[in-house]
């Protein structure tokens, strides 16, 4: 066990767990943000440069503080080891360029976006971003790229986190899957525009950050934000068949997997992550396919947790309500509690 | 002129050759160093100080003693010859000239650390130093002085040349090792260190060819006796590949500890500035390094001679001093533009960019386009401010050194010659012609 002290907070944590994960069991405002560390996926992480803390000590050993800013998702935790992430202006600052970084070429195109309203690219933008960029040249283009049957690639959004490249990697066997030219007009591309034919591809679109891999069987069908989700699973050979649903009225739009409040793919069994094969991802959008668990908890993503319905309105109200009802014997009437009367 | 260990005898006939380098008391180095035992030749190593060539300037022996020596995992050795760094030209010299003393330091090395394979790892464009190479390997094959039981000493060893792409980034350790897997070449994330997990997930050390080839006079003549050479940490003989505005351009070998001045004016080395022009600013080693103008390249700023040693050029940090680098000594006289030559070394970074991480990726465009735009005319005061801005987020932001490497000569540019940046504003002229700079100047002494 290793004991690491977070902008104040020390927890322990088991030897070998990095900075971002031994931040993020701390949780709360302290946990640096991540674009292409996927803890799912091996050897993701390090590209970005938006979670660089500074080490001001390195650990009990050896107190030396690191000399530069390290990426917290690669580095692990010594013990003794004190990180300075929100308390330090210099990595602000830092990550503040970074941000600055990836928006200079990206095409700000949010509202035909499908990404949108669940894009880690605009969550990082609000939160360490400025609102004024000082870039004025043109930005970089690339011509849209179909990646088989199912998938659209918008190379103009792609801030190269290498997530995508993983899963070809690590979820599809027989790669046709990179990153071909380099600089900044490398690109994710299938190799000779072959397509990705894989039944596990559609997992690509689960883990890009931003939009540039969207699903073509719900492109423009709606803003996220306008969905509900909805946990469901059916029995599937192929994976885990635990999905989350994303219903317009009584239609389903999308279907994806279950993601955690990092973004990432929640685990369906102890080490086995939850990621679903392209039959149940594009094949099956009746409600009829699916045995219906009930409605999904989003609390990441600002502008869908904002307009979701566990939030809404009504039912802040009815807990303001009770909770100054709470203490006082009130009688409220026959049945003012019984949900069916709501 | 100093002594000459490395690029001597180059006027023998066929010193290429395995006869010609024999005759010149070529392989017996090797000869000595096969009945030593492989902890004594780094300890020799050790002793003489000898530090990377590359550029960094890490201490070798202390590089070759960390390597991890887990039982039954093969070690290697990779010798690095991907030198791109514009302005350093003294690896394709050595090896093109003297083949075999990178032969025998290869094997001399690899001995010392008990590898049983080793690779060259050449730069794309040096395809006919490729083939000089594969001649040499050859020959050194048909003595029995590479494969199995090298001159009866039971020491097995394989040596491979390897051909890049012709990418600048493969130069840097872990890229070349990605570039040698049959990868795409970008840099890994330390640690592990290669010392650790290097080629094939197995302890590896990387070096420059110049350090490698450096072992072959170490250990004939012994650890104590290459640090007597040179001052202080700064021991032995450096190849410095001089260009740029001098009358003697080339590849000079000088014992560590010649004064700046002397290698720039003496006619023993590059004998002056060109047309008997003033000197105006120096890149003392590699593009990447920062540059200085000409009197804190000849003076520290306490006024002590500058040396060229890795401390006394590294004197005074980035402020008022530069680093050694991989010895790419660039001399620009009066009439040069700084502004101009910083938009080519940055344009060279921009290109060469892996595009792995952000800042590096992005950054480095962003900064050529804006030194584009000073050179077209368009330029306003608050882009220098810009400029500067962008270089400090991209330096100590990356993954590897790259990130520094571009970002130093832009904050070294601004630092020293920030009145030549204002200039290109003011006179708002379109100076991608060198005519119009010329203009410019007439019109300043006007």
């Amino acid at each position: 066990m290793a004991k690491v002290t977070i902008d104040g907070h020390t927890i322990e944590v088991p030897d070998g767990t990095t900075i971002l994960n031994a931040a993020r069991s701390i949780g709360g405002k302290i946990v640096p943000p991540a674009m292409c560390y996927y803890s799912k996926l091996k050897t993701s992480g390090g590209y970005c440069r938006t979670c660089l803390v500074k080490v001001s000590k390195g650990s009990e050993k050896d107190p030396r503080p690191m000399p530069k800013p390290v990426a917290s998702c690669r580095t692990n935790v010594m013990d003794g080891m004190v990180v300075e992430n929100i308390t330090s202006p210099e990595i602000l600052e830092a990550r503040a360029g970074v941000v600055e970084f990836l928006l200079i070429n990206h095409p700000l195109d949010c509202p035909i976006c499908d990404q949108a309203g669940e894009c880690h690219l605009q969550d990082l933008g609000y939160e360490h971003g400025k609102a004024k960029t000082r870039y004025e040249f043109a930005r970089r283009t690339f011509v849209k790229i179909d990646i088989g049957e199912y998938i659209k690639l918008h190379m103009t959004r792609c801030i190269l986190c290498y997530r995508c490249v993983k899963v070809a990697e690590q979820l599809c066997p027989g790669r046709v899957h990179g990153v071909i030219n380099r600089g900044d007009v490398a690109e994710i591309s299938t190799y000779i525009q072959q397509a990705v034919d894989n039944e596990m591809s559609g997992n690509m679109i689960d883990v890009c950050p931003v939009g540039a891999l969207t699903d073509k069987t719900f492109r423009f069908k709606s803003r996220v934000w306008f969905t509900k989700p909805v946990d469901a699973h059916r029995k599937c050979d192929k994976c885990c068949g635990k999905v989350r649903l994303w219903f317009k009225g009584s239609e389903v739009l999308r279907v994806t997997a279950r993601k955690d409040e990092w973004g990432e793919v929640e685990d369906v069994a102890e080490g086995k992550a939850g990621w679903i094969c392209n039959d149940c991802r594009f094949h099956k959008k009746e409600v009829n396919d699916w045995v219906i668990e009930g409605p999904s908890h989003i609390n990441r993503h600002s502008v869908i947790s904002a307009n979701h319905y566990e939030l809404s309105k009504l039912k802040l109200d009815t807990e303001q309500h009770l909770k100054q009802l709470e203490g006082k014997k009130v009688d409220l009437g026959e049945g003012a509690l019984n949900p069916n009367n709501q | 002129m100093g002594r000459q260990l490395l690029i001597n005898d180059l006027d023998k006939p066929g010193i290429q050759t395995l006869e010609g380098y024999k005759a010149c008391g070529g392989y017996t180095a090797l000869d000595k160093a096969l009945k030593m035992k492989p902890e004594e030749i780094v300890e020799e190593v050790k002793k003489s100080g000898l530090r990377g060539r590359g550029g960094a300037g890490f201490p070798t022996g202390m590089k070759w003693s960390f390597i991890a020596k887990p039982p039954g995992v093969p070690r290697y050795l990779v010798c690095n010859a991907d030198e791109s760094e514009p302005g350093t030209f003294k690896d394709r010299f050595l090896m093109e000239k003297k083949p075999h003393i990178l032969i025998e330091g290869m094997i001399i090395s690899s001995f010392a650390l008990g590898a049983n394979v080793s690779y060259i790892y050449i730069r794309g464009e040096m395809m006919y130093v490729f083939h000089i190479l594969e001649k040499a390997i050859q020959e050194a094959y048909d003595a029995g002085l590479l494969g199995k039981n090298i001159m009866g000493s039971g020491f097995d060893h394989d040596l491979y040349v390897h051909c890049g792409a012709g990418a600048y980034i493969c130069g840097e350790e872990t890229a070349l090792i990605e570039s040698l897997e049959g990868k795409r070449g970008n840099p890994r994330i330390k640690p592990p260190f290669p010392a650790v997990k290097g080629v094939w997930d197995c302890p590896t050390v990387v070096n420059n060819v110049e350090t490698i080839a450096a072992v072959v006079p170490i250990t004939t003549m012994g650890g104590d006796e290459y640090a007597k050479i040179g001052i202080g940490k700064s021991t032995g003989t450096k190849l410095i590949s001089a260009s740029g505005h001098i009358n003697k351009p080339g590849v000079y070998e000088i014992e560590l500890g010649v004064p700046v001045e002397e290698f720039i004016y003496s006619d023993k080395y590059c004998g002056g500035i060109r047309n008997g022009k003033k000197m105006k600013a120096v890149v003392a080693g590699g593009s990447s390094v920062p540059v200085l103008p000409t009197d804190l390249i000849l003076k520290t700023a306490k006024g002590e001679p500058r040396l060229m040693t890795y401390e006394s050029l590294a004197d005074g940090g980035f402020q008022t001093g530069t680093m050694l680098g991989s010895g790419g000594f660039i001399v620009m006289d009066e009439d040069t533009s700084i502004v101009k030559n910083l938009w080519n070394f940055t344009r060279f970074y921009h290109h060469e960019s892996c595009g792995q991480c952000s800042p590096c990726r992005e950054g480095t465009g962003w900064m050529e386009k804006i030194l584009h735009k000073f050179l077209d005319g368009h330029a306003s005061m608050s882009d220098i401010d810009l400029l500067w801005d962008i270089q400090g987020k991209i330096e100590g932001k990356t993954i590897c050194p790259l990130g520094e490497a571009a970002a130093w000569p832009v904050a070294a540019a601004i630092r020293h010659f920030r009145s030549e940046f204002e200039e290109y504003v003011k006179s708002g002229k379109n100076m991608k012609d060198v005519k119009h700079y010329y203009r410019l100047n007439n019109l300043e002494t006007a």
